[in-house]
């Protein structure tokens, strides 16, 4: 479980730099990084208490350690855990490719948003997995059908973030640039990119989490490796330490990426005034 | 001599929801080369208005705009505008906003951190040129955004209320700084506030307007010499035209006609 303590230790500290904070009164209870760990601290503790009580024939902590020590050591888990980003990183980064300029034209030229907005608003209302019937009979059982929900995923979600970067710009920031000699293409460039940039790395944000999410799910169905794939097939066997393993590595590169980007979105737009 | 920015029978209206507003109407007033006009009003006037039109960012609905004789279609560098929303792009950093202008010029590299630097001595914000615009207070972008003004030399200036936010000291320095550059540069300048005093000490003639709708209500000279200096604006002469901007503007009777 080591692994866990770790990656809690580095996203902790992201907590105390959110503003607002700094506003409040001077706080009588122990810094949030400290309530982190205890708290993980008791979960494992009820954790194990309540798999020592025999619940369910549910693995303790130690079982699932050891569990994930096999799977490292036979290389299965990096494996599986290798073949699932894969598929999230090259369909999320298509998705987001191609969703800002989609985004940006939508936001741009009322005619475009007038011939895309209804099949982004009825596509939004899908959710991605109630594609992959369609992505299968469609694509076959290979890793096309997996990667094109997830790029559906991502893409959905970021499309919509840029188009509303783009309608939110302030019409005076757009006036500046144009009274300063700004044509539109630099006036789209210098202005309406930056401005908006905000609000694509939320999008991004949700893009992605939408996206793996999707994977998971993507790779219950039909997969020869993958972390999904790994915890269906430990689901035949009863194997409750694997699907815990499954579960946390789900969980733990989730939030690796999440912070990666939070951590590129606070980088990015530092210049802010409100955040 | 032609003037260089006219107004002809200028007049401007937002639709409503089952009406039409009028933001002016039918405006008629000329603004030579080389000459300092100040526009007062009560809020809502249309003073904005007035210059977003002479900026080519707003289009009459009536009447036409005129800048060295050719109708205007659209802003362009030669009138430069400082908003009073100061409109500064909060991803750039002092330096980085005022050196906008000079980019899209395609100015070279250090005559454009020349200029930059210059514009920027001028505002009194050299301690703050790598600042980003969160960091600065509200007079401090205002200045930030006459800087970036200036440093593209326009011939026109439309200045929107431009001192507002700053202190009594720093504004009066800088209404003489500006007075300083307009001497030497000889730049024509429309400049709106809504100080009184401002209005007089600056301008060779104050346009009043009057809202309701906006319009002129009349424009008063101000037959005081350049430079003008502290001497003047505590002459008896300068209380006398203040006092008449001064009516014109808060006693406006309700149906005062243009001019
Ligand atoms: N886009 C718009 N749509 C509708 N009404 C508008 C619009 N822009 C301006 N107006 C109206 O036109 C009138 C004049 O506006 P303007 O901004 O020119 O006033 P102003 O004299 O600059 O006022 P202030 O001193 O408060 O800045 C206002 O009553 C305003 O409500
Ligand atoms: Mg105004």
């Amino acid at each position: 479980m080591s692994s866990t303590e770790t990656t809690f230790e580095k996203a902790a500290p992201a907590a105390p730099g959110e503003p607002g904070r700094a506003l409040r009164p001077k706080r009588r209870f122990p810094p949030a990084p400290v309530l982190n760990l205890a708290a993980l601290a008791a979960g494992l503790g009820i954790w194990a208490l309540l798999a020592r009580a025999g619940v369910q024939a549910l693995p303790g902590p130690v079982a699932v350690g050891k569990r994930a020590a096999e799977l490292i050591a036979d290389g299965t888990l990096v494996v599986d855990a290798l073949a699932s980003l894969r598929r999230v990183l090259v369909g999320f980064a298509l998705g987001t490719l191609l969703a800002v300029p989609v985004g940006f034209l939508m936001g741009w030229y009322p005619v475009a948003r007038g011939l895309l907005e209804p099949y982004i608003q009825f596509f939004r209302t899908v959710p991605p997995l109630a594609m992959i019937p369609l992505a299968i009979v469609l694509m076959g059982i290979g890793e096309v059908p997996k990667i094109f929900v997830i790029f559906l995923a991502a893409f959905l979600s970021s499309v919509v973030a840029a188009f509303q970067g783009v309608v939110g710009v302030d019409r005076t920031l757009i006036d500046a640039a144009r009274v300063l000699g700004a044509r539109d293409g630099t006036v789209f460039l210098k202005v309406v990119v930056p401005a908006s940039a905000p609000f694509i790395l939320v999008g991004m944000r949700i893009g992605l989490g939408s996206a793996w999410g999707t994977l998971v799910a993507a790779e219950l169905i039909a997969a020869q490796e993958g972390l999904g794939f790994r915890m269906q097939s430990a689901q035949l066997y009863y194997d409750l330490p694997t699907i815990f393993v499954g579960l946390i590595t789900i969980g733990l590169l989730g939030l690796l990426m999440d912070r990666l980007l939070l951590l590129a979105e606070r980088r990015l737009t530092r210049w802010q005034e409100t955040r | 001599m032609n003037p260089k920015i006219s107004f002809r029978r200028v007049s401007r209206t937002y639709p409503l929801k089952d009406s039409v507003f009028t933001a002016l109407d039918e405006v008629d007033l000329d603004i030579g080369d080389e000459e300092f006009v100040t526009v007062v009003g009560p809020s809502g006037c249309g003073k904005s208005t007035l210059l977003s039109l002479a900026a080519g960012l707003t289009a009459p609905t009536g009447g036409e705009v005129l800048v060295d004789g050719e109708p205007v279609t659209g802003p362009g560098p030669d009138r430069g505008v400082i908003f009073q929303q100061y409109a500064l792009f909060p991803w750039l950093t002092v330096r980085g906003n005022v050196e906008f202008g000079l980019k899209l010029a395609s100015v070279p590299r250090a005559e454009r951190r020349r200029r930059a630097e210059h514009a920027i001595d001028l505002v009194g914000l050299s301690d703050f040129a790598d600042a980003l615009p969160k960091t600065l207070s509200g007079g401090m972008k205002q200045r930030c955004a006459i800087a970036r003004a200036y440093a593209v030399n326009p011939r026109v200036l439309l200045m929107d209320e431009p001192f507002g936010a700053l202190d009594a000291l720093t504004r009066v320095r800088l209404q003489d700084r500006l007075l300083d550059t307009w001497s030497r540069e000889r730049r024509t300048v429309l400049f709106v506030t809504h100080d009184v005093d401002e209005a007089v000490y600056l301008a060779r003639r104050v346009v009043v307007m009057a809202a309701r709708p906006g319009r002129i209500h009349s424009v008063v000279d101000v037959d005081l010499p350049y430079p003008r200096t502290e001497a003047i604006r505590l002459s008896p002469e300068f209380a006398r035209i203040r006092n008449t901007v001064w009516q014109a503007v808060y006693h406006q009777s309700p149906a005062a006609s243009a001019l």
